[in-house]
């Protein structure tokens, strides 16, 4: 089992967020969650600029087994979209916490992180999952 | 590849001038097109004589698997075997030939079986009102809700918009809901496949328009609480739909009527014999209770009498003003109603009891021998209905055997597959359905593919490429889907 990268948070629906130093979030979806989901195959990307709330729906990821709606763990506005990821969608795959990151956000407010997973937490979440 | 088959196009057979006999050109002159209508260039169809045409369709014919060759327990499909009887008096000229615009006197004969079917629909499912229109099972859906928003908007109760769907319903259930502009409120399933009683009970309210249930549901189990269940709905102002995808599981048993449903539509294709899966045509005829007579969808087959003769003729909208409207002009599906309209007649109403006994006897038979088998089951604890899930969670992860590489296994063991990967909620999941009309013979050999194949990836074989008889092997189904390649081009 991987370990999970310790400076980001995590949510129940397997998205992570990492906290930039220009203020952004940026958000993507879990190694779990890319395992569960089998190869990507299409990538439904927002639009920069768009505001969305939080537990709104933000992306859609699609693989051969199943299409799933990305919700966005904070509200905020979109400030950047991994547009790689139109062409090139297999890069959640192959990298889920780096080059396969979906959107750039400015969240709205300093937003609740007591909501949110630290590392050991998720890790213990998903282990739950699979007994 | 097997050598008897042939993967080439009948376009790349095609030779300039070859044609078969059918398809000789009439003699231009005599069909007296005018000369500048006539077209300079050929079609792009191929050329091919009749026997070599003959010869590229039966062997397409023959790399199928169909239930006429092959035990197909297509989980959630009910692939059963649809009596040749039913297809032949379905294709008497007096039925097929038909014009749909002739008047209703010449039409007494289909018209009194269409009113037959409804009546005998409304018997079986202890429904009020039967509308045969809806062309398909989805169809039967978004009448079904749209009857429920109609019946809510009479009464001026605008604020109900919310549609709930368990967690495990059908695809088609949440996509119906929003068809009809409701929002869609998800339930969660309790740990023995029932409905999380208690997360229905906070997800009810004042904007509740209806709950849509499967019954038995998609995990294969009945909803044992359902009476409750129909209960809190309904004292909440919500109403109830049955989607009718199992009621191959309790026909002439339990009666959606009976559990206090709405309104309900059945896949007259599935349950009632009609060849299916090639996508249609179907029927996905609806039944409703008192509550929504007044929004039937027309047409709707009505009697009158007439000189002390009974006389059926179409309702319209003159007979039925509130209802949502019109979902077919001329029941272009009659063939499939004629089906289950025979189909009912051959079995009565003691025939249909023997129907769901076999089907649940045939999934509880081979579920306890799969289970006996070593494979675990999603459900151990319950009872099947017509169909069950096994997991193969355990074999994915110790022998790399996932329900994938099993279903493909099991094609070269001459077995369609059981459905996969559905419902999603089970992880690495076989949705097994015998149906009523196979023997014991065929249950237990499938249990010893089911064996052999197990057996076999325990000892260490590897079954990541199969199928290895078949005309094609495993499809790269990622590449298929990244690189789309649909169209035949010419060279």
């Amino acid at each position: 089992m991987n370990e999970l990268p310790g400076d980001l948070l995590y949510t129940k629906d397997h998205e992570w967020l990492r906290r930039e130093d220009d203020g952004l979030v940026t958000i993507g979806i879990t190694d779990h969650a890319q395992g569960a989901l089998g190869d990507l195959v299409y990538v439904e990307l927002p639009e920069i600029g768009q505001d969305v709330a939080e537990a709104g729906e933000m992306a859609v990821v699609e693989s051969v087994k199943a299409a799933s709606d990305v919700y966005a763990p904070i509200g905020g506005s979109i400030v950047a979209i991994n547009e790689e990821l139109a062409d090139i969608p297999e890069k959640i795959n192959s990298d889920p916490y780096g080059d396969g990151w979906i959107v750039r956000m400015q969240p709205t407010d300093t937003f609740d992180e007591s909501t949110l997973m630290s590392p050991d937490d998720y890790q213990q979440f998903i282990d739950d999952l699979d007994d | 590849m097997n050598s008897r088959m042939s993967s080439k196009l009948i376009f790349e057979k095609s030779r300039s001038g070859r044609r078969a006999f059918a398809q000789a050109p009439v003699d231009a002159e005599a069909s007296k097109i005018p000369s500048n209508l006539m077209r300079n260039d050929k079609p792009r169809l191929p050329e091919a004589s009749e026997l070599q045409t003959v010869r590229h369709f039966t062997r397409l014919s023959q790399m199928n698997f169909s239930i006429d060759t092959q035990f197909y327990p297509l989980g959630s499909c009910t692939m059963k075997y649809n009596p040749r009887a039913c297809n032949a008096l379905a294709l008497l000229p007096e039925f097929a030939g038909r014009h749909p615009l002739g008047p209703v006197s010449h039409g007494q004969g289909f018209l009194t079986c269409m009113f037959e079917l409804q009546e005998m629909l409304k018997d079986v499912t202890g429904m009020k009102g039967v509308s045969l229109t809806p062309m398909a099972g989805a169809q039967g859906e978004l009448a079904g809700v749209a009857m429920i928003k109609a019946y809510h908007e009479a009464r001026g109760d605008h604020e109900r918009t919310e549609i709930i769907c368990p967690d495990a319903a059908h695809g088609t259930n949440p996509a119906t809901a929003m068809m009809c502009g409701c929002q869609v409120v998800e339930v969660p399933t309790g740990a023995e496949g029932d409905i999380d009683f208690d997360a229905l009970k906070s997800a009810v309210g004042p904007k509740t328009a209806g709950i849509m249930l499967t019954n038995p549901s998609t995990l294969g189990v009945f909803e044992r609480r359902i009476k409750e269940v129909a209960d809190l709905v309904h004292d909440a102002g919500g109403l109830l739909y049955y989607d009718g995808a199992n009621l191959n599981a309790i026909l002439g048993k339990v009666r959606p009527g009976d559990m206090d449903f709405d309104v309900i539509h059945m896949n007259l294709h599935k349950t009632f014999s009609t060849p299916h899966g090639g996508g249609g045509p179907g029927s996905g005829a609806v039944g409703v209770n008192d509550r929504l007579l007044p929004f039937m969808p027309i047409p709707v087959i009505g009697s009158k009498q007439v000189d002390g003769e009974t006389v059926y003729g179409w309702l319209s909208e003159d007979d039925l003003p509130q209802s949502i409207g019109r979902l077919s002009g001329f029941m272009g599906n009659a063939g499939v109603l004629f089906r289950a309209y025979v189909y009912m007649r051959m079995l009565g109403r003691d025939g249909m009891e023997r129907v769901s006994e076999y089907a649940t006897l045939n999934a509880n038979y081979l579920s306890s021998r799969l289970k006996e088998a070593g494979f675990e089951l999603a459900f151990p604890t319950r009872r099947a209905s017509h169909e069950f899930i096994v997991t193969l969670k355990r074999e994915a992860r110790s022998l790399n055997l996932t329900a994938m590489d099993l279903a493909k296994a099991l094609l070269d063991k001459n077995y369609h597959a059981p459905t996969t990967y559905f419902p999603l909620l089970v992880p690495e999941c076989l949705l097994i359905e015998p149906t009523e009309t196979e023997s014991k013979e065929t249950l237990d050999n499938f249990v010893t593919a089911m064996i052999e194949i197990a057996t076999a990836a325990k000892e260490g074989a590897e079954f990541k490429d199969a199928p290895y008889t078949m005309p094609v092997r495993r499809l790269d189904d990622v590449k298929a889907a990244r690189q789309l390649d649909l169209a035949y081009r010419p060279e």
